[in-house]
């Protein structure tokens, strides 16, 4: 075990800059997530930690040491490929042992780990099958025993859980949740699933465009977006971002003004944090156009006039329908605002409501 | 679903005959070699076009074993054949793997230049191929062919492994060495245990062209002791009479070494190794 270090990390294919100045240190048994939209880099840094990608520029550093140009075979860090990468021409039990097999381990002391990993996987049943015998979850759980059995120093996973149904998702997650929580090893994890990247992280990282935009706890994230950006990519269903009119800011129906000073421009309100009042009780006034029923929560699809779409998340069930008129009280406490380049502007800094 | 409602029968009964058709005019030719290689060379032009000879023999064959040159002909385009097939084998498949894998300066030109091989008519070069090969002074020896043969078959085989390689993801070389494997570890125990398909179906394709091959055969070799098959065939054409008997008796003879290659490959030809090492 041991901890990752980025100092200055670059990447460019060519004149291509695909990451720039990426710095991130990641302890000893954490479990980091990197998210991002597609293309923003987060394969492409997962491959630089592996080894299967050279950095262009910056350290790497495993346990302090040095790691810019060590092959991924000496880095001692197993990776879970969102293909599953499992040796077509291998039964199971190979497969697992195949880091063995390469060391030379003899095929007697291959047998114990193999088997404790299949076992906590439930893969005993399928030691002899080849991988086409197999069905996704199974290969899944394949891939994974197969870094287990190398009890590396680090696990590096690429959206393993991609190829999945939800159902299965659901329980392959649980597993390598529980599957830290035993080994106590450093995890890295790229996906593009908020609930994984929510549940798993003990830090989640946000990326875009080859940037850091954040590193934080799930709450901190959820709680204090660093920009606009973060603010719309983690929570589900999205913030609703509203732009401020320069002066004077957001006009209540009460007559109260929002963000009129500090120089924000844009009002952030999660779907969560918005509550449905009767027409003419609220902040403002809004039509409901279109209303999803999920049983637990109700998302209502409004339009304010002037202000455009706004989503209301609702526990439970609501009595609306949709093309009536109601209206939305704000959550004080919980509106975010950005300036003009995109960043939080911190509550204190601002006050939101005036009047 | 609507139940799949059965083929008409008149359907059924004609896609047999088709397919019935299509075999006989393939199998028809070698059928015809089978049966003058049988008669007797006395009845070959009495019995004419008739489907079935009136007298058997092996007398045809047993002229052709032993009492002509053909074993040692026999020799030597194994010897030629196994030969290039090997030699091209190794070169495509390094060649093909260099070019699926590795992005290279002047990748692109190496291609192109290999294309450009292809295509000139193989009449044109067998001029200067003949000035260079005697300036060696390799004239009149196997090796000849085999360097010839290996020369002009690398492009294609190269473009055939290529294929295969690139039909191989990525992605388990890199799980290899992730294991721990150096990238050529990776090849030989991930890589190529998968390719087998793709390698037997190469060496079956240049084991085949340098077996049959007549035309460099014919200017690079004139000496009955580094004659292949092909050359030797013709020995039986004379200035005034063609002996088909002992012709045909050698093509038959001719088929064995080929078929016994296919049979040893045909299992690496099953297809579908690859299926389930990636995606659910
Ligand atoms: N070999 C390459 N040459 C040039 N550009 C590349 C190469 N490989 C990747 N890129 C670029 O690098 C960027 C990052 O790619 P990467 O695969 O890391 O994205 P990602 O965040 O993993 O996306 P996804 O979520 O879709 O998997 C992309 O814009 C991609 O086009
Ligand atoms: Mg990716």
């Amino acid at each position: 075990m041991a901890e990752l270090e980025l100092r200055d990390v670059r990447k460019s294919y060519g004149r291509i800059d695909v990451l720039h100045d990426i710095d991130l240190k990641i302890e000893d048994g954490e479990f980091v997530v990197l998210v991002g939209p597609s293309g923003c880099g987060k394969s492409t840094l997962l491959r630089m930690i592996a080894g299967l990608e050279p950095i262009s520029g910056g350290d790497f550093l495993i346990g302090g040491k040095q790691m810019n140009d060590v092959p991924p075979r000496d880095r001692d860090i197993a990776m879970v490929f969102q293909s599953y990468a499992l040796y077509p021409h291998m039964a199971v039990d190979r497969n697992m042992g195949f880091s063995m097999e390469i060391r030379r381990k003899p095929a007697a002391e291959r047998k114990g780990p193999v088997t404790r990993a299949a076992r906590t996987l439930g893969l005993e049943p399928y030691l002899d099958r080849f991988p086409k015998a197999l069905s996704g979850g199974q290969r899944q759980r394949v891939a994974m025993g197969r870094a287990i059995v190398r009890d590396p120093k680090a696990f590096l996973f690429d959206e393993p859980l991609s190829n999945l149904d939800a159902a299965l998702r659901v329980e392959m997650r649980l597993e390598i949740a529980r599957l830290h929580q035993r080994l106590g090893t450093t995890m890295v994890y790229v996906t593009h699933d908020q609930v994984e990247a929510m549940t798993l992280a003990d830090r989640i990282v946000v990326l875009n465009a080859g940037e850091i935009q954040q590193i934080g706890t799930p709450l901190e994230l959820y709680e204090a977006p660093a920009n606009r950006f973060v603010a719309q990519f983690i929570g589900s269903p999205t913030m609703n971002v509203l732009e401020l009119p320069p002066e004077g800011g957001l006009k209540l129906d009460s007559g109260a003004r929002i963000a009129g000073t500090g120089g924000a421009r844009h009002l952030g309100m999660r779907p969560e944090h918005l509550r449905i009042v009767p027409a003419g009780q609220g902040d403002i006034t809004v039509e409901a156009q279109v209303i999803e029923r999920l049983g637990s929560d109700t998302n209502i699809y409004t339009e304010a006039a002037h202000l455009g779409p706004l989503l209301v998340r609702a526990h439970g069930n609501v009595d609306l329908r949709s093309g009536e008129r109601c209206g939305l009280i704000f959550d004080r406490e919980k509106l975010h605002l950005f300036d003009q380049e995109g960043a939080r502007i911190t509550p204190n800094a601002a006050a939101p409501v005036q009047g | 679903m609507a139940s799949i409602s059965r083929p008409h029968p008149a359907l059924v009964v004609g896609k047999y005959l088709a397919v019935a058709f299509y075999v006989a005019f393939a199998l028809f030719p070698l059928y015809w070699l089978f049966k003058i290689a049988l008669t007797p060379d006395a009845l070959i032009y009495t019995d004419g076009t008739a489907l079935w000879p009136s007298a058997l023999t092996l007398e045809n064959f047993r002229s052709v074993i032993f009492a002509s040159d053909f074993l040692d002909y026999f020799r030597n385009s194994v010897i030629v054949s196994l030969s290039t097939a090997a030699a091209t084998s190794l070169i495509a498949a390094a060649a093909g793997y260099a070019f699926s894998r590795f992005v290279f300066r002047g990748k692109r030109w190496v291609v192109a230049l290999m294309l450009l091989t292809q295509m000139f008519p193989l009449l044109m070069i067998i001029a200067p191929i003949y000035k260079i090969v005697a300036a060696v002074g390799l004239l009149n020896s196997l090796w000849s062919l085999i360097i010839v043969y290996t020369a002009f078959n690398i492009p294609f085989a190269t473009f055939l492994m290529q294929s295969f390689f690139d039909g191989i993801p990525k992605d388990l070389e890199e799980a290899a060495m992730m294991d721990g494997c150096t990238r050529f570890q990776a090849l030989r125990k991930v890589i190529l245990p998968l390719t087998l398909p793709g390698l037997a179906a190469t060496l079956g394709f240049v084991f085949t062209a340098a077996w049959s091959e007549l035309l460099f055969a014919l200017m690079l070799v004139s000496k009955t002791d580094a004659m292949t098959f092909p050359v030797g065939l013709l020995t039986f054409v004379s200035k005034f009479s063609v002996d088909w008997g002992q012709m045909m008796a050698a093509g038959v003879l001719a088929l064995i070494p080929s078929c016994l290659f296919f049979l040893f490959i045909q299992r690496y030809l099953v297809q579908g190794l690859t299926s389930g090492a990636v995606k659910g």
